[in-house]
């Protein structure tokens, strides 16, 4: 049978795979030339925050760990707050392209594309509660759903909303030491049971690490065990 | 957004006081899209302006809920289904996609439901199944209602049980809905062959519903088309500027007042141009400025390089002239952006309009508009007259949403235009079988046949790029060139095929160059080549149309391959010969496997160069 590509709507025939007898079949909902562009994080990465190293200066690497969390580890305020990030695919222009679609233009349907990738990289990790970043009120009424939970809905995991935003959520033109500074971005819902948890955070995107520490943080003072995070893109 | 319905009237849940059930509007089975109208009640002139004539998403429109909730419940605007749910089917409202493959589902924080959208049209704003259209009321429809008029009930054929169903709605408003719902199913009816306006009127006619065009159209022959009998013989091309109508300023006073505040202002429209035409596109031209001025529909298929936009001119003149709005729109940005300093040059002193994705000018009401097929999606009922550019190229799914499109931002009485170098097979045939009306312009205006492309087996190809090779005749054939400093434009089928070939094409000269459609330096490399500092550039079909180079010969590499359509392959070879100094071009299929699509190509382009010789527009070749 024909599949059509969730992105570029082209038709593509699979191809003929004994596999398909003997093992349930994983749809594929991009086409190759789609999957291809997609390019998964392999090789040697940071052991905090995911990023690969391979084409990083050594200059900007300290043992396994990345300049820019070398940096957050020596602040005590922020120091292991957040244990391991771990991100599925490099941010390149297609995959830019492609979560600007999903979470800017609502094509909600795109997260099965990743559904797959997202299941099997999730079910690798160590964790006890699935906690997505979750977005203000004004922001989540604007794009109808929140894609890190579509994220994970999609791959079938059930997502617990942990925590909620303080304030708005426009920080992508401050720069990085005041988006550090910025005090209290999330809080604990006053329902949610944190104590002793470990947790993985999930966003669509690391950039800087700020969101998902602030995050982290609110976690922890509310006496969580440890918290990671996983993203499917690594900026 | 959630909606509950009072009296068959929208209430939008934010406004509601008491506990009344709601739901998302496409679940709502019946409900007045449209009250009566309130002559008390003073519009927003902003807000009309906003949104007459066109069908916007609430986030779109930059007003209060409260403020457009008070034009709906005085008449003024209008809430309609995003999308229409049936039974089992879904079809949007907007781009008229009901392709199941084309919707998806999310849980909607706005209704709070599983909520269906239209990924279709996703680019201009999610519709999903809770999202209400917004338009102003018609212009000249207001008479009806006020009159309290009720004609016998609108029983119509379309929206099956939704509004089928018995209600003690008053029977006015009723009709209303039965109207649109009417023309949707139409439209739906007749996809990829819209049907003509007559078409249409003789459906109508049969309705009960009809009924109601006539005052309204009464209505619109009094107000709005004043300077209809005139007139102006069509062979004036070059009306000077001092050249005004005597009767115009009183025509156009009396219903200036009666148009949305963008439309035509009190200058003279004239047509500011000293070319001339071919005989081939006189002949075109009359025909055009014949349909526009008695909106019917017409295609002009022209061959590639035959001049098509000045073919438009003198039509475009007639009909703002009787003071229409006019609405030029193409599938590609870069023609918008190209037509619209040459038009507003022929047309001085009219507004025009260009839309396109981020363009400035989204909310610009003008007598002229030129836009992307996309941006069109906006409009509802808004032009009298529509041509539409390269109809054929995009795919059939694409072509068809597009369709859609233009016949939502048609009026009900409008003429339509479709230009095309390559239309495709069903409209060929009506085109034959006398089934539509069109004018064919089968020569360049430099009197030079077009250039007939060569079929050439080549072998396996695709095995010989895996080794790094290309087929023996291939090679030589680009090597004469090369040897020759002769520019190349080679079309391959894919991207992969694209980058595989270009360091072999490399090693044979260093001048060459390869552009696709995602490559962010397409602009820069088609100048290049333009500028001759390369010898050759290689492409994917996205140079397939548009772009030309005086001096080129032409080859597709793997010119079996399933993209390669009869339509892409007749643009292929007509970027050949375009420049009257160099009218001779050499293109060449390279294949492994000759295809239908290849043969119908090679023949319509015979066809064209036959009738061009028989009618005389081309010179003989010595
Ligand atoms: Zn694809
Ligand atoms: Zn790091
Ligand atoms: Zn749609
Ligand atoms: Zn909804």
């Amino acid at each position: 049978m024909n599949r059509i590509c969730l992105y570029c709507n082209s038709e593509w025939v699979p191809p003929f795979s004994w596999a398909v007898f003997f093992t349930a079949e994983v749809p594929e909902y991009l086409c190759p030339d789609c999957k291809e562009r997609l390019e998964r994080i392999t090789g040697k990465t940071c052991g905090i925050c995911g990023r690969p190293l391979e084409h990083l200066d050594a200059k900007y690497v300290s043992g396994n760990i990345c300049y820019d969390c070398v940096r957050w580890e020596e602040d005590p305020e922020w120091k292991g707050v957040l244990r391991e990030n771990r991100s599925l695919y490099l941010y390149n222009a297609f995959l830019k392209e492609l979560i600007s679609r999903f979470k800017f233009r609502g094509d909600y349907a795109l997260a099965k594309a990743f559904a797959e990738d997202v299941k099997q990289a999730v079910n690798r990790l160590d964790y006890d509660v699935l906690a997505p970043i979750p977005l203000s009120g004004e922001r989540h009424y604007e794009r109808g759903f929140n894609q890190s939970e579509a994220l994970l809905v999609e791959a079938g995991f059930k997502p617990a909303p942990l925590l909620e935003r303080i304030h708005g959520e426009k920080q992508s033109k401050k720069s990085r030491t005041e988006r550090i500074r910025l005090k209290q971005v999330f809080r604990v819902k006053k329902e949610a049971d944190v104590a002793g948890k470990k947790i993985l955070l999930v966003d669509d995107i690391y950039t800087t690490g700020s969101t998902l520490r602030h995050a982290a943080k609110a976690l922890k003072e509310a006496g969580a065990r440890s918290v990671s995070s996983f993203t499917l893109a690594r900026g | 957004m959630r909606f509950a319905v009072i009296e068959d009237k929208l209430v939008p849940a934010p406004l509601l006081t008491g506990d009344v059930p709601t739901f998302p509007i496409s679940s709502i089975d019946h409900f007045r899209e449209k009250l009566p109208l309130n002559p008390n009640f003073i519009p927003n002139p902003d807000l009309k302006n906003l949104l007459t004539g066109k069908q916007l998403l609430p986030d779109d429109v930059p007003h209060s809920l409260e403020e457009l909730y008070a034009h709906y419940e005085n008449g003024f605007l209008i809430f309609r289904k995003g999308l229409i749910l049936e039974k089992k089917k879904a079809r949007c409202r907007r781009c008229g996609n009901s392709d199941p493959r084309l919707f998806a589902s999310y849980p909607c924080f706005r209704c709070g439901e599983k909520c269906l959208y239209c990924r279709k049209c996703l680019m201009m704003g999610r519709i999903s199944a809770c999202t209400p259209l917004i338009s102003w009321r018609e212009e000249g429809d207001g008479g009806l209602v006020e009159n309290g008029r009720s004609p016998q009930t609108g029983r119509s054929s379309g929206m099956g049980p939704l509004l089928q169903k018995p209600s003690s709605v008053s029977e006015t408003s009723h009709l209303f809905e039965s109207k649109s719902a009417f023309y949707e199913s139409v439209s739906s009816f007749s996809k990829m062959q819209p049907s003509s306006s007559g078409n249409q009127l003789s459906v109508l006619e049969t309705q009960p519903s009809a009924s109601e065009k006539g005052p309204s159209k009464n209505h619109l022959d009094i107000g709005n088309q004043p300077s209809r009998s005139e007139n102006h013989p069509s062979s004036e091309k070059r009306a000077s500027p001092s050249q005004k109508q005597p009767s115009a300023p009183e025509n156009r006073l009396s219903y200036s007042e009666d148009k949305p505040s963008g439309s035509h202002d009190l200058s003279p429209v004239s047509l500011v141009w000293d070319g001339t035409l071919s005989p081939g596109q006189k002949a075109a031209s009359d025909k055009v400025v014949e349909a526009i001025a008695a909106n019917d529909e017409l295609l002009v298929w022209a061959v590639c390089g035959a001049g098509k936009t000045e073919v438009l001119f003198a039509g475009i003149e007639r009909a703002l002239k009787d003071g229409k709005r006019v609405c030029i729109a193409t599938p590609r940005t870069d023609v918008v952006l190209e037509l619209t300093p040459r038009l507003k040059k022929v047309f001085p002193g009219i507004k025009v309009a260009s839309l396109y994705g981020g363009s400035e000018d989204r909310h610009l009401n003008a007598p002229l508009t030129l836009s992307t097929t996309h941006q069109l999606l906006r409009f509802y009922k808004a032009f009298d007259t529509v041509i539409l550019d390269e109809v054929d190229a995009f795919p059939y799914t694409v072509e068809e949403a597009l369709q859609h499109a233009v016949r939502k931002a048609r009026k009900d009485e409008s003429a339509m235009i479709y230009l095309t170098a390559t239309p495709n097979r069903t409209w060929q045939r009506e085109c034959r079988a006398g089934k539509r009306a069109y004018v064919t312009i089968p020569a360049r205006y430099h009197r030079h046949p077009l250039p007939v492309p060569r079929p050439v087996w080549c072998g396996n190809w695709q095995k010989l790029l895996g080794k790094n090779k290309l087929p023996a005749n291939v090679l030589k054939w680009l090597n004469e060139r090369i040897a020759a400093q002769k520019q190349v434009l080679l079309f391959v089928p894919k991207i992969a095929v694209l980058e595989k070939i270009l360091p072999i094409l490399r090693r044979l000269h260093p001048d060459i160059e390869a552009v696709h459609a995602e490559d962010p330096d397409r602009k820069e490399k088609v100048h290049r080549m333009r500028d001759k500092k390369l010898l050759m550039l290689v492409t994917t079909t996205i140079l397939e149309r548009g772009v030309t180079f005086p001096n080129i010969d032409v080859a597709v590499l793997g010119a079996e391959d399933r993209i390669f359509t009869e339509s892409a392959l007749v643009q292929i070879a007509g970027r050949a010969g375009r420049s009257a100094r160099y009218p001779k071009g050499d293109v060449v299929f390279f294949h492994y496997g000759r295809t239908e699509a290849m043969n119908k190509a090679r023949k319509q382009i015979l066809a064209m160069n036959k009738e061009a010789a028989e009618k005389g527009l081309i010179d003989p070749e010595e």
